[in-house]
């Protein structure tokens, strides 16, 4: 199709809007309720245009349907006529409170009156004022802002599948709300901000506290859940600010979940920000040679196989390397990534990721969820698989927990017999399985925590080969991770060596010393008062609590690191701010105690370092890029033991708090107090 | 009276239910809110006198039909006939455009207010008799002016009648609906005035 803009003429695929023919064509069309990821409403009447041949009236460009050989005028005196009075009319009820208003400087509307509407007012009549809304603790309202334009309730109803915002009443009277006074039930509310074009939602923890222009903004990823989403980190001297999504069409589109964009203010709370040491049953403050001194005298002499490290759910690849060349270098092969002791089989890397990729979900065309509650432990894949659904309804069926997914899920026996059964083929679920193109399964991390893990990994292969979802162009077995450092531990081999223990053996006191990078998950009660407890990290969390020694280190928004996500794919975090007082970054530190213990490590810059890491792990090349791949080989990972009858609980009872950030996160705090009074109260 | 805290139809009300969702075909159930609506309005005046849509009741026709609370609470906010809060037990209401604003319809409005109490709009009497509601064009013009109560439409008001069907309504008497002039529909006052020289048949 092709279609005259202002003169230019541009080539549209059919079923395109004059708006985005107008976009092709490189004109600006301003808009307020138009949104590419929502469908159209087309009653803010911005984007009018003008249309030659057709009735001599603006049109409103959103929602009028292209056609071949069209010409559009973007800029007639009637089109800027048009605007200049529908941003009048827009205007008649929006207060003019920029200065107290924090969408100031970033506000489409503030931005589309001076580009678009006239230079001073024609009323004198008060303005309607309408009463604000409590939506939660993570968005402020301030309503009488509110331009109609319905972004919010399109995005609730459709891209987060909450449908709880509404337009009441009517005219003068119509109010954006909940009509029932609630806090939004969406992992995802934080959206809404960014979609709202006004300032009636914005942050409710940033309110008040910057201007967009103050900030420095430093592209990074995300580590609160295994996605990987693309943020940006706007900071104002050392302090994280906010953090908002960066557009990756494979990852997170444009949106980001709650935790990852609220669970900021937790950076400055509880941080560890000089080095510790236990002296006569109390942490005392050390410097860093006392600590480190202190790590060397215990160690000294140590066999290196009664010392053994365990790393967090958050640590960049580098440390981890860094801390297993320090162990190998000290002869120990105890070492495991798998803080929850998830029975996940590193032999094969699509044993353990997201393989048919995020962005493959929405080829999919059956699913099966085992295990896992992926609104929870992913909110944006389980947004991509309600888009999947939407497209249509693709059969969906769970076999764990009962959960409110957003979807339609047919609910399957909660038993790993279930999986045989399916297998096997004696299921009816298995014929839905085979008769469609693409079946995908995903395999949560409660389903591999379980004492009989190794089992129903093996089992969760052997029923995605017998229902055809292992082809030479299609992978459909997915692993789905909550730690966004788990698939990069697994790739450089953060595991137990030839006789080494595993992360439960040595929390059970199969070692004398242990090393916990940023491991807060793992149960350090059982071990012995005697075994010795390097903790290294940024929070004074559970780990850090039962340690000897605590070296601090960065949180992610301090450090450049890498971080592998679910699907595999490898991304880089960058320095956005400075660690507080005395901590370092954490390959550093490593490096630093290595030449105490006299096993100095062969890199002096993180350049050497990485490039170290790419030496000896190839797959960590190919940073942002992931090559999706069929299945080439179908022999499925080993088992061990035997499948249990005990069903499948949940990963994650608390999405808010699940690491040491959100649990020292005061917003999120707030969020789990209103989301478990409304449990309550709907019980 | 307040919200209720359970609402659920009842039989009568069920069986026209059954009638009204056999209307829609499967899958577009969604269609019946607004008959719905009134079902549980008419429902709730039969019972307890006072002819609203509590929000429970809007909860239990959003489970009834298969969608979200939200979109039933748009719709119901979104008409007017629907009344959201408790009103009396007889709905005055009164039409004041322009025709019957023309034909008196301030002498009914304050009329209406003197036999009631009733200062404001939408406001309830102290006994919980009366809710008297200004509203759009009837329909009616020919006989303004017109006050509407519930689904009666009483025509060719004035002040005095105003005040004596209120007072009929306070003693439980139903008058009868239509012209309060005496004429039958629409027809002139008196009795025709065209067409006097067809001869009766």
């Amino acid at each position: 199709m092709k279609v005259t803009v202002d003169g230019i003429e541009v080539e549209v695929p059919p079923g395109s809007n004059v708006l985005q023919a107008c976009e092709a064509a490189g004109k600006e069309v301003p808009r307020f309720c138009y949104h590419e990821r929502l469908s159209v409403a087309g009653n803010c009447r911005m984007c009018l245009v003008e249309i030659e041949k057709a009735p001599p009236k603006p049109f409103a460009s959103c929602a009028y349907p292209a056609a071949d050989g069209m010409v559009v005028h973007t800029d007639s005196p009637m089109v800027r006529a048009a605007r200049r009075g529908v941003m009048e009319f827009l205007l008649i009820n929006h207060p003019l409170d920029c200065p107290i208003c924090d969408q100031g400087g970033e506000c489409d509307l503030q931005d589309q009156a001076v580009g678009y509407g006239m230079d001073h007012s024609r009323y004198a009549e008060n303005k309607r004022a309408v009463r604000d809304k409590d939506l939660g603790p993570l968005v402020k309202t301030v309503m009488t802002r509110c331009i109609h334009c319905t972004r919010c309730i399109r995005f609730s109803t459709e891209i987060a599948g909450v449908p709880e915002l509404g337009a009441t009443a009517r005219g003068e009277n119509m109010e954006v709300g909940t009509y029932v006074e609630k806090a939004l039930s969406s992992e995802l509310s934080g959206n809404l901000i960014d979609i709202c074009p006004v300032g009636a939602l914005t942050s409710k923890p940033y309110a008040f506290v910057a201007r967009p222009w103050e900030l420095t903004k430093t592209d990074s990823i995300d580590v609160m859940d295994a996605v990987g989403a693309a943020i940006r980190v706007d900071t104002r001297g050392p302090e994280v600010l906010r953090i908002l999504p960066r557009l990756n069409e494979d990852v997170n589109e444009e949106w980001l979940a709650d935790k990852s964009r609220f669970a900021i203010d937790g950076l400055r709370r509880r941080r560890l920000d000089h080095p510790w040491v236990r002296q006569g049953g109390k942490l005392v403050k050390a410097t860093w040679n006392e600590a480190f001194d202190a790590i060397r005298n215990r160690l000294t002499g140590l066999d290196g196989t009664k010392i053994g490290a365990i790393s967090g759910d958050l640590c960049d690849v580098e440390s981890m390397v860094a801390l297993r060349d320090l162990m190998v270098a000290l002869g120990s092969p105890n070492l495991d990534c798998r803080q929850d002791g998830a029975a996940l089989d590193a032999s094969r890397r699509d044993f353990y990721t997201f393989n048919s990729t995020i962005a493959g979900i929405e080829e999919a065309d059956a699913l099966l969820l085992i295990g896992t509650n992926p609104r929870i432990e992913a909110p944006l894949i389980n947004a991509r698989l309600r888009k999947r659904w939407l497209q249509g309804e693709i059969p969906v069926a769970l076999i764990g927990e009962a959960a409110d997914l957003t979807y339609k899920v047919e609910m399957l026996e909660n038993r790993p017999s279930t999986l045989a059964a399916i297998a096997a083929g004696t299921h009816p679920f298995a014929a839905v399985l085979k008769a469609a193109k693409k079946p995908m399964l995903i395999l949560g991390q409660a389903a591999l925590t379980r004492p009989d893990g190794a089992a129903v990994l093996a089992q969760a292969w052997a029923l995605a080969a017998s229902c055809g979802m292992l082809t030479p162009d299609w992978h459909g077995f997915n692993v789905l991770h909550t730690a966004a450092a788990r698939v990069g531990g697994l790739d450089v081999g953060f595991l137990p060596g030839v006789g080494g223990r595993d992360a439960a053996a040595m929390l059970a006191g199969g070692v004398d010393a242990l090393w916990l990078l940023g491991a807060d998950e793992a149960d350090v009660t059982k071990l012995p008062a005697s075994t010795f407890v390097i903790y290294q990290g940024h929070h004074g969390d559970r780990g850090a609590a039962r340690a000897d020694v605590i070296l601090p280190g960065c949180a992610y928004t301090e450090k450049e690191g890498t971080w592998v996500n679910t699907e595999g794919r490898v991304q880089r975090g960058q320095r956005a701010g400075d660690p507080p007082g005395q901590a370092r970054e954490d390959w550093a530190i490593l490096r630093a105690a290595s030449a105490v213990l006299g096993r100095t490590l062969p890199y002096d810059t993180v350049a050497a370092l990485r490039c170290s890491v790419e030496t000896r792990h190839p797959v960590l090349r190919n940073l942002d890029i992931l090559p999706r791949s069929g299945c080439s080989d179908t022999s499925g990972p080993a088992s061990r033991g035997t499948l249990s009858d005990a069903p499948f609980c949940a990963a994650i009872s608390n999405y808010y708090m699940t690491d040491p950030i959100s649990r020292a996160s005061a917003t999120m705090a707030a969020c789990t107090e209103a989301h478990s009074g409304k449990a309550m109260a709907a019980e | 009276m307040s919200e209720p805290a359970t609402f659920a139809f009842d039989a009568e009300s069920e069986v026209k239910i059954t009638k009204i969702l056999a209307k829609y075909p499967s899958g577009r159930q969604a269609s019946a809110v607004l008959p719905l609506l009134d079902l549980a309005q008419r429902q709730m005046g039969r019972l307890t006198g006072s002819a609203w849509v509590p929000r429970v009741a809007m909860d239990v026709i959003a489970a009834r039909l298969g969608m979200a609370p939200i979109r039933v609470y748009e719709v119901a906010t979104f008409y007017f006939m629907f009344n959201t809060k408790p009103i009396g037990k007889y709905h005055l209401q009164v039409c004041t455009t322009t025709p019957c604003w023309l034909r008196g319809s301030d002498e009914v409005t304050a009329a209406c207010r003197r036999a009631t109490g009733i200062k404001g709009w939408r406001e309830t009497s102290e006994d919980e008799l009366f809710t008297m509601t200004e509203v759009e064009c009837l329909g009616a013009c020919v006989n303004a002016p017109i006050l509407q109560v519930d689904d009666d439409f009483y025509e060719d008001m004035d002040a005095a009648k105003t005040e004596a069907l209120i007072e009929a309504l306070r003693r439980g008497e139903k008058p009868k609906p239509g012209s309060m002039a005496g004429r039958q529909g629409s027809a002139p006052e008196g009795g025709p005035t065209t067409l006097l020289d067809v001869p009766a048949e």
